[in-house]
Order: structure tokens, then sequence, then C-alpha cells
């Protein structure tokens, strides 16, 4: 019997798998679907202060082995997600959230995290400085070491709970960005945001996205997201949530060896809505193969030896 | 909402670019005309949502015009593919609330939904008239089955060359006696805007398409505004209530 449980930052995941912000809603159209208990967490919808429409239509294209998104963080804002979606949360899931806070100033960041500090089912903050669709806010603290490292501090002296910096991958060395989140004082890390990509109509010869540009993801983007987690699990002591392209098992241990100890699963749950829970169902029998007991020996493994 | 595999039995051209795609495979998940099915295609990343143009136990038609990669991969395919396929997706048309003698109105590829409609309306006792509107003649395809549904047909080709010259409005606009009170319409959002000001329409239900990733609300990629606020097109439409809409 596979042990799949992991630990991160003190908070037990009964496995790894855990799809990725902005993929997953509040969980409500998944628990339609299957019973959200076989995941180890889920990273709900980037949550602002204000209600947010997003960006105009179109906002999702087509690209080669995976898509672009400008969606814009549409999302309700962090009171009604309060009001609303934390009480249906704790009906469709029962192990710990994972609270994805967005903001486009430091003392957003905090109140958001603030109001997010009596909700005991969120277990950890993963502060999202990396969405790359906004054209002020979010972009700039996550490109730049000091003011990711002032959101970092700004957040942690707000909060009890673990606080996960998310990285955005549109920046010259994320290991610097990384090390500088880690001495601010962040509890772990999860890496990549999206790839900033676009498209071009040739009937329009225009942007076919309504942004001009979007987010790359899906697998296109795994062996970038896989040379990132390796490049920071290297520079820093804090755990790691790996994301990026992963959508099958054996993704997910790969991202394991290259030194994450969980793992999100992003656009492939657009592209097969069972797709997290089909690759918590085959992990034991991969782990079996490899010889592996307990799943967590897998982190940074492929760094030693 | 229900995964599953679907085979293709048949792709019969219609038009230069429009065909008639007929699937095997469980279709209990579809449970109203206007939904659509989301079709993971082998080349390509996301599903392409498609709408469902009739449907009955164990057979899925669609109607699909070739305007990109997605859907000329569709319509290329080969006899006894096997397709990933979420069908069920999406609200539709809402029967219970259009009196006796809708007027349903298509442009284009939009007519897609409209041939499951009828059917479904006929097969309820409502009496449809169906208004189709085309490029030209040689853009034509299911007029004759609209008819041999025993619905009204009326016409309009932008050239002329069959039924009223110009759009649907004009054909509608010529039929004096056509009921136009209540609307159940598909088609290009200019098409769908000027039925919906066409004097005398009271009320109706209105189809509209999205670029999508998911199909299935998670996303929330396809979300447009409306009078209740941001409302997703694949989850909480594709059919929208004509005052819902922002225009």
């Amino acid at each position: 019997m596979v042990d799949l449980s992991i630990r991160l930052a003190g908070v037990e995941l009964k496995n790894p798998i855990i799809p990725a912000s902005g993929t997953f809603g509040y969980g409500r159209e998944f628990a339609e679907l299957y019973d959200l208990d076989i995941l180890g967490s889920f990273s709900w919808k980037g949550t602002t202060g204000e209600a947010r429409l997003g960006n105009p239509q179109p906002r999702i294209a087509e690209a080669p082995a995976g898509m672009l998104n400008a969606v814009g963080l549409q999302n309700p804002g962090v009171d009604m997600v309060i009001q609303e979606e934390i009480p249906n949360i704790a009906k469709i899931f029962h192990g710990p959230v994972i609270a994805n806070v967005g903001g486009f100033s430091v003392e957003e960041y905090v109140e958001n995290c603030r109001k997010l500090e009596a909700c005991s089912q969120v277990a950890i903050l993963e502060v999202n400085i990396s969405c790359p669709n906004l054209h002020a806010g979010g972009k700039n603290f996550g490109c730049d070491p000091v003011a990711a490292a002032e959101v970092t501090s700004a957040v942690k002296e707000a909060t009890r709970k673990p606080v996960f910096m998310k990285l955005t991958p549109n920046v010259s060395d994320i290991a610097e960005i990384a090390q500088a989140c880690a001495n601010a004082g962040a509890d772990g890390l999860c890496l990549i945001n999206t790839l900033l990509g676009m498209r071009i109509d040739l009937k329009t010869r225009r942007p076919l996205l309504a942004n001009r540009t979007g987010g790359l993801s899906g697998p296109a983007v795994f062996p970038v997201a896989l040379r990132m987690v390796w490049d920071v699990y290297q520079a820093v002591d804090i755990p790691i949530i790996g994301c990026g392209g992963v959508s099958t098992a054996e993704d997910a241990v790969e991202m394991m060896l290259a030194g994450a100890s969980a793992v999100e699963v992003g656009a492939a749950n657009l592209r097969d809505p069972y797709a997290s829970k089909k690759i918590v169902e085959a992990l034991p029998d991969l782990c079996e193969r490899m010889g592996v007991e307990h799943i967590s020996e897998l982190t940074g493994g492929a760094h030693h030896g | 909402m229900k995964q599953s595999i679907f085979t293709v039995s048949e792709i019969r051209q219609l038009t230069a670019d429009t065909y008639a795609v007929s699937l095997d495979g469980d279709t209990e998940a579809i449970t109203a005309p206007g939904q659509f099915v989301d079709i993971a295609l082998p080349q390509k990343y996301l599903r392409r949502p498609i709408s469902v143009g009739d449907w009955s136990l164990g057979h899925l038609l669609l109607l699909v015009k070739e305007i990109g990669e997605g859907t000329r991969e569709l319509v290329h395919l080969s006899k006894g593919t096997e397709l990933d396929i979420l069908s069920g997706l999406g609200n539709g048309f809402d029967m219970d609330d259009c009196g006796s003698a809708p007027l349903l109105v298509g442009g284009g590829i939009g007519i897609a939904p409209l041939y499951g409609l009828a059917r479904s309306l006929k097969e309820r006792g409502i009496s449809p008239t169906v208004v189709l509107g085309y490029r030209t003649g040689a853009d034509i395809f299911f007029a004759r089955e609209f008819s041999d549904l025993g619905c009204r047909v009326l016409m309009a080709t932008e050239d002329g060359s069959a039924g009223t010259k110009g759009f649907v409005t004009d054909a509608i606009l010529n039929a004096r006696d056509v009921a136009r009170d209540y609307l159940m319409a598909c088609g290009p959002i200019p098409m769908l805007k000027a039925v919906w000001n066409l004097p005398g329409v009271r009320d109706g239900q209105f189809s509209l398409e999205a670029r999508m990733a998911c199909g299935f609300g998670a996303c929330v990629g396809c979300t447009i505004s409306t009078v209740n606020g941001p409302r997703r097109v694949c989850k909480d439409g594709p059919i929208f209530r004509k005052e819902e809409l922002v225009w």
C-alpha cells in the first residue's frame, strides 16, 4: 500500500494532487461530476477585493498542445466568496482548501488575506503575484524581487496561515524571485503561472484575444515548468507546489522528482473534467511500479545520486 | 453532463462548407434542444463546442460549418472514428414558455439547433414557423428537412437566389401573416439584434456562442454581461431570454 500523503508547511494532504486556480472555480462544477474528497486539496479561483468581470470576449484561444486564456481574474470578490462559496465548499469538500488571493496593491493583498483568516477550511494562502492578464497590478509584483518580497512580508504579518507565493514564469530569473520570497518569510512557493503568449486571426489580421495577449497553459508548458521547479528547488529550502502542463500521473511524478512537494493540475481539468481524479487514481500503481512506498520520497529525487 | 465515447457513423456534405455529422453513442444526458456537445478532437487541445442539431436514443446529429482548423478536422473524420464527447451541456431552449406558434429564426449555421427544436416542438403539438437565412442559394441546407417536419418555412438569401432577397428580417416583414410575438433564434449577433428589434416582438429566447475552454462552467472563459450580472454562455446559457441581454 503506497502512502500518498504529503505535507506542505505543516498542512497534511491525503495526496499531492491539487486542481489549479482558475481551472476549478470554487469546486461547484466538478462536485456535480465526482466526489471531490479524492483530491489532496484544490486551489480556488483567484479572488480579489472587489468583484471583477474580467476582460472582454474573446478570451480563450487554442494553442499547439495547449491553450491561451485572458479571463482577467473574473471573480465575485472576497466578501461574496466568504458569504456564498466557503459555506458551499464545506458541503462538497472536506479537506484543506487553498485560497488563491489576487490583488492590485500590497494593501489589497493584506486585506484579502485578513478577511480569510477566520475561514478554518482555508489551510493555505496562495498569493497570486503573477497573473499576466492585467494591465496593472499583479504582473509587476511577480516580476520584481523587491516588490515580491514586499507583498510576502506584508501578507505574512497579516496571517497565521501558511503563505505560498505563486510565481510568474515571465521573468529572466525565477530563482531570484523565489529567493526574495523565501527570504521575506514565505512558507512555500507555487510555480508556474501561465506563460505570456498570443495568437493572430488570419481572417481579421488582428490578435485573436480581445486582450491581445493571454496566458499559455497545457502540455506545451510542462517542460518549462519542470525546469523552473528544478531551478527553484536548488535555490530555496521551502516547499514547492509544481504547476504547469501536468496531465498524467507520470507528469506529476516528474514534477515531484524535479523538486515539487505537491502538484497542481490546471488546463487538463478543462480538456478532461475528470483529469485530476484520474491522476489521483493512477498514482498508487505508478508508485508501486517505481518501488516507491511514500510518495513524498520522490520530492527532489532527480537532484540526488 | 456526461462524458462518453461516440462513434462517427456518417458524414454527409450538405453545401460547400456545411456537413451533417451523424454519431452513435449515449445521448441520455441531452435533455433539451439548444444544448451543445463538447468534442475532444485528436489533433486539438481544447474541445470544440457544437450545438446539437438533433438527437434520439443512441444517435446524435450535428450540423457543422467548416470555419477553422477544429471544424475542418471534425468534418473530415472517417466513419468509425471514436470521439470523447461531453454531452448535455448548457440549458437548452425552454419549450414550456413559447406560446402555441413561436417564430424560429436561424441565420447560417445558427440554423443547426433550430432543427431539433422544431422537431421537439412539433412532438408537443406546437407548430412553429421557421425563417432560414442563407448567404446564397448554394448555401441552403436543411430547408426541406424543416418542411418535412410540417413546419411553414420562410427563406431569405442575401443575393435573392432563393426566397426573399435580403435578410431574415426582410423575409419576416414580407410575410405579413406571420406571428412574431415570440422568437426563438440562433445566428450571428447582428441578426439576433435585428430580429429582436422588429416591431411586434414581445419576448424570445436567443442562442449565443462564445469561444470556450471547458464548456461546463469551470473556466469562466465565455462570460458575458447580462442585466443579471456576469453569465457563462456555456453553463448559464447558451440560451438567454430577451430581457436578460444587454444589447
